[in-house]
This record gives structure tokens, C-alpha cells and sequence, in this order.
């Protein structure tokens, strides 16, 4: 067996001295495991980082093995990342994410969210919204997608701010009034049409909707935590926009 | 099957050696020939320092380094500056640093990185125990000197957020060019790391 892809890499494990588990998730393939022989040698182990873009070759003498990953560079980002807290953690939390989904089926829309994602891990302003909507397609992919393109009370698309725990489908402001207490915010920057960016209080809001139903569709049933650094890119945005905010007082002084 | 060819004892020595980083089934036959071959000027007395390793090696409950005593000698040496400490995964690294003899600082082992992967967390690690050293005060400096990888990284994030609340100051090794390093050959991350920690000349 044999196979040609494309990949960005999750994570690597030590195997044995010379070797290294390699944890990818591939366009064609899905997240795919794989052994690299010589993985941890000093020429190998820049290139095995995670949120590294690699050229995959994987061979196994039968289908059901976990084979082994031969990986050439495309685009080394880890160097990039590994300075910026929000960067890491960010990176550490969609794996975790990517975990959840079985190995070997592929899921290309989320390959590709992926891929753009990690060129902009850089950019502290935009990765709590990005995270959120790469959660949100997670959650999709795993069958427990929200609707939010209209109420599910009235049917209408216009002013939707709410999000009810029950369906997962977004709830308009009128309807959900007399409920408000027991609804999630839907952010403004998830709402239909919306152009605005995320400020640190839509980001949490998010961020607590989309906890919400990973544990009751995904953390719960499984009987897993939710990862750790999730709580550590949250207090690092915290930290980011209490800065920004600090940075600004000052400029406007 | 394969026939043997020594008695039990010999392959039990053969296979436990077999299992020393380095050696493989081979290497380690060689190995307990060697140690056979010398059994009065090898043999015993590395069966001698075995034996008394186990009976007193140790891991420091103050850093988490491996000595026979607790706490270990680089925690009881007074002329160590106590006022930094120096982060490490692991007990080679401290071994490393001290090779350099660059710093004549305390140490602590972290024991490995945070890494989903192999299901270590901050639990299983000995970030708890660091916190409380630097509670206890005297400390004026943490340096992470954690590996450049991105578990690494996000370690060294982790701990500099575990403590911010003290005031101390938190550094980090430098990532750039190794000495003897070619350009040519280093890989594109590490030559935008180094050209962003540039220095002035």
C-alpha cells in the first residue's frame, strides 16, 4: 500500500530511540498516524513540528497498519509560531479538536480551514474568532452542527442574538426575549452578514457556546476533559486585549 | 527455534542489556562477552555500583534531579546564586547545562513536556512543585530552558503563566544559529528565528 499527500502536522511522539510517531491531518486521508524512521535525527526534527505543512508518502504492507511516513517540508510554520502564547496554545487546541474525529476519514473542508488557520495564527486580533468557527465546523463535521441561519421559533433571519441550548439553532431577539436568561448570546461576529470583528467579550461568548456543546455532544459521551490548552489560548486572549486596551488608554491620553 | 547458545544467566544479562539506549540485541551480546571476558576487572565491580546505585540513588524533592542524596548536591551547594533558577525538561539536560558550565544556578526538572499526544498534562509534571519553590521567595529569575519544539514552547507559555503573579522576571534561551552552523544547511525556521533575535554587533 502506498499513498502520495499533502499534510500539516499534529503532533509527534518519541518512538523508541531513533524514531518518532507522527500525527498528521492530510487533505485526502483525514488524521493519519504514521512512523517516521529517523524522525527525531537533527535534520528530521525541525520539519516534524507541529502546524508544519509536509509532502506525505505513506507505506504499509497491508491497509490496517499504521505504516510509515516518509515527510519532505512545504512550509515550516512552527518557527513562526512558537514565540506567540496565543499562537501555541491555538495550535495545541485545534489538534486537540482534530482528536476528536475518527483517524483515517477524510474531511477535506476542515483540511483547508486548517491550512488557512495556521497562516494566520500570528495575528492575535483574529484567532479567537477563527478558533471559534473552526470549533463550529468541528462540531459539524461530527454530526452536532449549530443552525444559526434562522429562528427557530419564527423562521425569520433578522436579528438573530440568541442561541437556544436546547436545538442549537439560533434564536431571534423578539422570540427569545421571554428567554433570555436561559439562552446563549449568539455573537454578533457568527450572526448572518456580519462584517464586524470579534471583541474580547463576543470571543467569550463564544467560546462558552461552543463549550457548551462540545461537552454535552462530544466531551461528555466520551467521558473526556476538554484540553487544557483551550483554558490557556482564553487567558492568553484575555491577556492580549487587556493590553490592546491599556496600549489604546494611553494612545487616547 | 533458535538454539541456545549460553545458559540462562548469560541471556538474561544479554537481553536486560539489550534494553540500554544504544545497545540492541547484538550490541549487547558483544557487551556481556566484554563484561564476561573481564569478570574481575568489569564485570563485578559494575555489578558492585549497580547494586549500590540502586540502593541509593534518588530523586531530589526539591528539584527533581537524580543524585543519592535528598536533597541533591546542586540544591545543597552553597556556592549556587539561589536567587535563579533554571527550568529543564529533563534530568540530561541538566546534565548538559552543566556541562556548558555557563550559569552557576539552581536547577528544577520539569520530568517532560505538556503533550496531548502522550496524555501528559501539567498533572503529571513538576510544575506544582516550581510554583511553591518560587513561593517560598528568594528567587529573582526562572530561565526556561525548555527544547525550541512547539511542545516545548507551549510548556514554557504554560509556565509563564503559572507565574505571573510573582514578581520575578521569566527568560528564555535564545533561538538562532548553532556554533558551527552553516547557513545553507539550516532549516528556513530556524533561520527567521534567528534573524528575528538578531543582536547589535
Amino acid at each position: 500500500m502506498e499513498w502520495r499527500d499533502e499534510g500539516i502536522i499534529l503532533g509527534t511522539r518519541k518512538h523508541g530511540e531513533t524514531s518518532a510517531v507522527l500525527e498528521v491531518m492530510t487533505r485526502a486521508h483525514g488524521r493519519h498516524l504514521g512512523l517516521v524512521r529517523g524522525g527525531r535525527s537533527r535534520k528530521q526534527q525541525p520539519v516534524l513540528q507541529a502546524g508544519n505543512r509536509v509532502e506525505l508518502t505513506w507505506r504499509a504492507r497491508l491497509d490496517e497498519h499504521m505504516g510509515t511516513f516518509q515527510a519532505e517540508p512545504i512550509e515550516l510554520n512552527a518557527a513562526r509560531l512558537i514565540d506567540s502564547a496565543i499562537a501555541v496554545y491555538a495550535l495545541q487546541t485545534l489538534a486537540a479538536h482534530l482528536r476528536l474525529l475518527p483517524e483515517r476519514d477524510p474531511h477535506a473542508a476542515l483540511y483547508e480551514t486548517l491550512a488557512i488557520l495556521i497562516d494566520h495564527l500570528n495575528e492575535a486580533e483574529a484567532v479567537g474568532e477563527l478558533v471559534v468557527r473552526f470549533e463550529l465546523l468541528v462540531l459539524e463535521e461530527l454530526g452536532f452542527g449549530l443552525d444559526l441561519s434562522e429562528c427557530a421559533a419564527t423562521g425569520t433571519v433578522e436579528e438573530l442574538t440568541y442561541v437556544s441550548p436546547k436545538s442549537g439553532r439560533a434564536v431571534s431577539r423578539s422570540a427569545g426575549e421571554p428567554w433570555r436568561d436561559k439562552l446563549f448570546a449568539l455573537p454578533p461576529f457568527l450572526q448572518r452578514g456580519a462584517r464586524q470583528g470579534a471583541d474580547l467579550k463576543a470571543i467569550e461568548d463564544a467560546f462558552r457556546l461552543s463549550s457548551f456543546f462540545f461537552a454535552r455532544h462530544v466531551y461528555e459521551p466520551r467521558g473526556i476533559d476538554v484540553p487544557d490548552a483551550r483554558g490557556g489560548l482564553l487567558m492568553a486572549l484575555r491577556k492580549f486585549y487587556a493590553a490592546q486596551a491599556i496600549s489604546h488608554g494611553d494612545t487616547a491620553a | 527455534m533458535s538454539k541456545r547458545i549460553a545458559g540462562p544467566e548469560i541471556e538474561r544479562l544479554i537481553q536486560l542489556l539489550a534494553k540500554v539506549p544504544g545497545l540492541g540485541p547484538r550490541s549487547a551480546r558483544r557487551a556481556a562477552l566484554h563484561l564476561i571476558k573481564k569478570k574481575e576487572q568489569l564485570l563485578a565491580p559494575l555489578a558492585a555500583a549497580m547494586g549500590e546505585a540502586v540502593d541509593k540513588v534518588r530523586v531530589c524533592s526539591t528539584c527533581g534531579n537524580v543524585d543519592t542524596s535528598d536533597p541533591c548536591m546542586i540544591c545543597t551547594d552553597p556556592r549556587r546564586d539561589p536567587t535563579t533558577i533554571i527550568v529543564v525538561e529533563d534530568v540530561s539536560d541538566l546534565w548538559a547545562l552543566e556541562r556548558a558550565g555557563a550559569m552557576n544556578a539552581r536547577f528544577h526538572v520539569l520530568g517532560g513536556t505538556l503533550s496531548p499526544l502522550d496524555g501528559i498534562g501539567p498533572d503529571q509534571l513538576t510544575i506544582k512543585q516550581l510554583v511553591t519553590r518560587i513561593a517560598e521567595g528568594g528567587v529573582s529569575e526562572v530561565i526556561l530552558a525548555v527544547n525550541a519544539t512547539v511542545e516545548g514552547q507551549t510548556t514554557a507559555h504554560y509556565l509563564t503563566d503559572q507565574l505571573s503573579g510573582f514578581d520575578i522576571k521569566v527568560t528564555r534561551l535564545a533561538h538562532g544559529v548553532p556554533v558551527g552552523g552553516e547557513l545553507d544547511y539550516l532549516d528556513e525556521g530556524t533561520l527567521s528565528a534567528a534573524l528575528k533575535s538578531r543582536t547589535v554587533f
